[in-house]
């Protein structure tokens, strides 16, 4: 397949490119160094459809230092951590961890979140989680539709769900919900010692 | 056979009628669970995309509280939950300062001695298949089920250590036990894209249809499936698929654990067979 001018990304290496995939092996243990580019991970992927960055690609921009590139790639956004790829990476590459460690550099990195949702989604479930120790499924599912600009997505599935019994009106709160601030609070201390 | 039972906030509200047929098959095959109390929600995909340390310290909470209560199991019926657990347990085993970190986080101190199991292979390796066939009751003979594993039960191999990764026949091999036949489909370990059905309602909308379209194509009556988030999403979304890409599947979408259930003779209200959303009844009928 010949490639046309504009769809060919130059890259210029200059020094030691492998600084950024040796960072990504400190942090979570894998070796991206060793992929060799077979795209088992790529045509696996039940997200490939909505990458502009495949999953391949990021592999590839990770090897060649290209940092600002991956950590704004939209690729670990989509992915949805079903594991198809590190499974059958014939180098044995958590490609999943290494997704997870990405989305952890960008969050704290402040670099612009391609797929604002899932952003959103993952800030409001954390919310619930630490205001009552427990997922509360209706508050969740409506904080996030008003972080989406978006009150009455799903309106239609809410009284059929109530109805089933399936969602509660009330959250259900630990009793001991110290000691969920507290697990916050001290990852938190943690990682700022850490930094 | 006495397990620490972590439910998860699914079985608490949305996946109710997981609890339920749950609790009701370990009571009918004598597995004795006994709930951890006050437990905290493992943090799902959500703590591991922001933060590593709160990912393992939130489900290492669990293990702290099983070994507390004098127990060496923990059962997590969802496997969201599931494998949370498990990645918590094996990192702290392989990473002496990661372990530290959390006790740090947790203000207390974990033996290491805890094992995380799935529901499945709790039936098929503790209970057997031969005391699963003496307590059936009421065969189901002639429903013809898909059995969906999903994304988490068998991946990754290292984590889930369980079954066969590509095409895997755990739920199968229990519901031929109580009667029913299972159908070949190739479609068992694909992804249903629940973690996209909130906040890109479109983009799971079209994994959950190919799912669903696999297991008509193969003939089934019915899908059993083994996760909360994959229940809720293929059962909740049918009409929405309908309307997107003009196929009705009408395919009743129930945990193993009910069907397991119906089969040992408990009520369709034991197994909370009236809050499936799509109806049940025509396929269930003549059982």
């Amino acid at each position: 397949m010949a490639w046309r001018e504009s769809e060919v990304m130059k890259v210029a290496v200059k020094g030691d490119n492998t600084a950024f995939a040796r960072e990504i092996k400190e942090l979570c243990g894998q070796d991206v160094l060793t992929c060799y580019q077979c795209r088992k991970c790529t045509m696996g992927c039940p997200m490939t459809f909505k990458m502009k960055m495949k999953v391949n690609e990021l592999m590839r921009a990770i090897q060649l230092g290209l940092k600002e590139e991956v950590l704004s790639a939209d690729t670990m956004w989509w992915c949805v951590s079903c594991e198809t790829c590190s499974t059958r990476c014939p180098q044995g590459i958590e490609i999943v961890d290494v997704m997870d460690v990405l989305r952890e550099m960008a969050y704290k990195g402040d670099y612009y979140i391609p797929v604002e949702s899932m952003e959103s989604f993952h800030k409001v479930f954390l919310r619930s989680v630490k205001a009552y120790g427990r997922l509360y499924e209706m508050g969740f599912a409506l904080d996030l539709n008003l972080m989406l600009k978006d009150p009455l997505k799903d309106a239609d599935l809410g009284p059929v769900m109530l109805t089933k019994g399936k969602l509660k009106l009330l959250p259900d709160r630990v009793k001991d919900l110290k000691s969920v601030k507290k697990i916050f609070e001290n990852v938190k201390k943690l990682e700022e010692l850490g930094a | 056979m006495k397990y620490a039972y972590y439910p998860g906030c699914s079985l608490e509200s949305s996946a109710k009628e997981y609890d339920l047929s749950f609790r009701a098959c370990c009571q009918f095959t004598g597995v004795e669970l006994i709930e951890i109390p006050d437990w905290i929600c493992c943090g799902a995909s959500s703590a591991h995309a922001t933060s590593h340390l709160l990912s393992i310290a939130l489900p290492a909470k669990a293990l702290v509280q099983t070994e507390a209560m004098g127990l060496h199991q923990v059962i997590a019926p969802c496997i969201a939950c599931l494998t949370r657990l498990k990645v918590a347990g094996m990192e702290m085993s392989k990473d002496e300062n990661l372990k530290k970190d959390v006790e740090t986080v947790l203000e207390s101190s974990y033996q290491g001695n805890v094992k995380v199991r799935n529901v499945l292979d709790v039936f098929l390796n503790d209970v057997g298949l031969d005391k699963i066939k003496q307590t059936v009751v009421t065969p189901l003979r002639g429903l013809k089920v898909a059995c969906y594993y999903g994304c988490l039960l068998t991946r990754p191999p290292h984590i889930a250590q369980f079954d066969d990764v590509e095409n895997p026949h755990s739920m199968d091999d229990l519901i031929q036990a109580v009667g029913a036949e299972t159908v070949d489909w190739s479609f068992k370990t694909d992804c249903c894209g629940v973690s996209m059905s909130l906040a890109e309602t479109d983009v799971a909308l079209h994994m959950t249809n190919k799912v669903l379209e696999g297991a008509k194509d193969a003939g089934a009556d019915c899908v059993a499936v083994a996760c909360p988030l994959c229940q809720s999403n293929l059962d909740l979304r049918q009409k929405a698929i309908g309307n997107k890409f003009g196929t009705f599947y009408n395919l009743p979408i129930l945990y193993f654990s009910q069907l397991m259930g119906l089969a040992f003779g408990a009520t369709t209200r034991d197994v909370g067979l009236d809050k499936v959303i799509v109806d049940p009844s025509p396929v269930l009928g003549a059982i």
